[in-house]
């Protein structure tokens, strides 16, 4: 008897089935995907390098404070200096677009499996795959059912993404006091409002840290973006590795430091502004 | 303190043999209880359900302050989240202001909670990231009311709780007692007919939690307010309280006011309970006086007439001082201009024990 079985063996078919007769669905996906993209790419590619910066550190200065101000416009400055500015705004689209998603995806997911244990454990063994299995291996199906370019990328970016905002979502709403659920029920508020006025805020910190979790995580995926064709940073990194230039493959590196340390403070001071309003 | 001849609309609230069974096969242990009567042990053993409210039955009346005393684990935080139906009561019926709020549906016990029972919690349940005024505000913002409206309101009740120099801080700025006059500003902001208070002032210190429970009685009574106030505190029911239930195990011991407790309390429980409370102010001339034929008995030529005079309601320290200020051989407890009884000095002392004149014996 022999019982080992080769998961190849049916899942290779089911994909080309899925390839053969619904192509026209990941077709339609592919090209919204694309288009999300693009038109992203092209609002950040099309007016001269220092007018995004101005305008992202002007928006961010009014929003947050001076100091992320001046470190978001440092860290555009960086990514243009070292003569990566195209690059660098495919990765901050791509990583906006992929962050959206999986936020989209994970918090409604997370709320829900906070409220239903059956559901969390449901989960649990699905976000522990998506985020141990190395993402090479779900790209294989990716890139059949997309081919090459950014969308194989996205997609990978938002199953690595999704995990910790769904595991950190569930245990923010978890973590919201029970008096503060009871206060809600005895002013007769009615769910929706116990929802956005008491569980949200009281969930706040606990989410900006799955945010800024997911923004990290989607970046670290920019460098496998670059391996499928996606461009962007992660195109210059593989492409430093590939001919051995430690000089490119440094710039790049670093461009990508900066981008993730402006995601990663204006989103954390973003959100905690909004913590910390004053009255009026 | 005293009681008149209340009617059925004076009722605000009618709790009707209320019960909570928690656990899994509740309903069946509930039928189980009803039809064989079995006890909390036996409804444990036989259903692993715990019985937490069991039978609990009184009323509460337009303006009165009803205290329910217990200790941690007697079931009365159970009990006033039934009132409001935060916990769903396994069997039993309770009417507010005559309506039965287990029959409401969910748009009604949210108007309910809303507009005419508000509570205020042990633990605040300030919300962190709002000031004291957003937090007054709170219950009216839910209610829709227009951010104009609602702050002005909840203006006039921090001022009202002494709090009119704190609406911009947060609640983390504040001291615990000042937390909890937010609380009750907020409780008060949407006018309710009943405040639910879930022991509020459990966690201050005694200074300012006595201080509290003065403001609390005055303005709920200013107010025109009822209150329904849960304490594990017997000295905080009595100084707060018009009537008292003593609860234990789930079960309501006994209900009445603090002096009643104390003349003749139920079991030995509330005996035990009520014997280390200094009873000085809560019982009157006329739970100690004597007879006037008794006293004539013991004292033949004496004359009711030429005592000296207290009126029923005179409390035992007052009736100290004027047995020591005068020369006869007691008090004329005088009654609509008759001499309803007489305190001598040997009532008096059972007085302050505890123990009712009248009957001579142990209460």
């Amino acid at each position: 008897m022999n019982f080992q079985f080769s998961i190849g063996a049916w899942l290779a078919p089911s994909v080309s089935w899925l390839n053969r007769n619904l192509h026209w669905l990941f077709d339609a996906i592919g090209r919204t995907v694309e288009g999300v993209l693009g038109a992203f790419q092209s609002v950040l590619l099309y007016p001269p390098a220092i007018v995004v910066m101005v305008v992202v550190t002007v928006t961010v200065a009014l929003l947050t404070s001076l100091r992320v101000a001046v470190l978001a416009f440092l860290c555009l400055g960086f990514c243009w200096l070292v003569n990566l500015w195209p690059q660098s705004m495919q990765t901050v689209a791509l990583v906006f677009t992929a962050v959206a998603a999986a936020v989209v995806i994970a918090v409604p997911l997370g709320i829900m499996a906070a409220r239903r244990p059956r559901l969390e454990s449901f989960l649990r063994p699905i976000l522990d795959i998506m985020q141990t299995v190395p993402p090479w291996v779900y790209l294989i199906p990716a890139v059949i059912l997309f081919s090459l370019g950014q969308v194989p990328a996205l997609i990978a970016t938002v199953v690595y993404g999704i995990p910790p905002m769904l595991r950190l979502t569930t245990l923010a709403f978890r973590q919201v006091p029970n008096d503060l659920l009871e206060l809600g029920q005895a002013i007769g508020a009615p769910p929706r409002t116990i929802l956005t006025k008491i569980e949200f805020p009281a969930a706040l910190p606990t989410l900006v840290v799955g945010l800024n979790q997911c923004i990290l995580l989607s970046l670290a995926m920019v460098v496998l973006a670059g391996l499928v064709g996606a461009g962007g940073l992660g195109a210059e990194v593989t492409r430093g590795l590939t001919r051995m230039e430690m000089g490119l493959g440094l710039r790049a590196g670093l461009a990508i430091v900066a981008i993730a340390l402006l995601f990663d403070r204006v989103s954390r001071a973003g959100l905690q502004r909004r913590e910390r309003k004053p009255a009026g | 303190m005293t009681t008149g001849n209340m009617t059925a609309e004076d009722t605000l609230l009618d709790c009707q043999s209320a019960w909570k069974i928690f656990g899994k096969r509740a309903a069946e242990a509930m039928e189980a209880v009803k039809g064989r009567n079995l006890s909390k042990r036996d409804v444990l053993q036989e259903f692993n359900c715990v019985v937490g409210v069991s039978d609990a039955s009184f009323q509460v009346r337009r303006g009165e302050i009803f205290c329910i005393m217990g200790l941690s684990g007697s079931g009365k935080s159970t009990l006033i989240r039934m009132l409001n139906r935060l916990i769903e009561p396994t069997n039993g019926r309770i009417e507010v202001k005559g309506r039965d709020i287990g029959a409401m549906n969910d748009a009604d016990l949210r108007e309910l909670r809303a507009k005419h029972m508000a509570m205020v919690f042990q633990s605040v349940a300030l919300l962190p990231h709002r000031t004291v005024l957003e937090n007054a505000a709170f219950g009216l913002e839910v209610q829709g009311i227009s951010k104009a409206d609602r702050n002005a309101t909840a203006r006039e009740a921090l001022t009202t709780v002494g709090l009119g120099d704190w609406m911009d801080r947060y609640p983390t700025e504040l001291s615990g007692g000042m937390q909890q006059r937010v609380g009750l500003a907020r409780a008060l902001t949407s006018d309710p007919e009943i405040i639910l208070m879930d022991e509020p002032f459990s966690a201050l210190d005694p200074l300012i939690r006595r201080q509290l429970q003065d403001e609390f009685r005055q303005l709920t009574k200013d107010l025109g307010k009822s209150a329904i106030f849960i304490t594990h505190d017997l000295d905080e029911a009595i100084r707060i309280g018009d009537r008292i239930a003593i609860m234990k195990d789930g079960v309501i011991i006994q209900t009445g006011t603090a002096e009643d407790l104390i003349l003749n309390p139920a079991d030995d429980y509330v005996a035990e309970f009520v014997s280390s409370i200094s009873k000085l102010h809560l019982i009157k001339a006329h739970s100690v006086m004597v007879p006037v034929e008794t006293f004539l008995r013991d004292h033949p030529g004496a004359s009711a007439d030429d005592l000296a005079q207290a009126s029923p309601e005179t409390d035992i320290d007052d009736l100290i001082d004027l047995m020591v200020g005068q020369k006869g051989a007691g008090l004329a407890v005088v009654r609509d201009g008759q001499v309803a009884g007489v305190v001598t000095p040997a009532s008096l002392l059972l007085g302050v024990k505890g123990s009712q004149a009248s009957e001579g014996g142990h209460g």
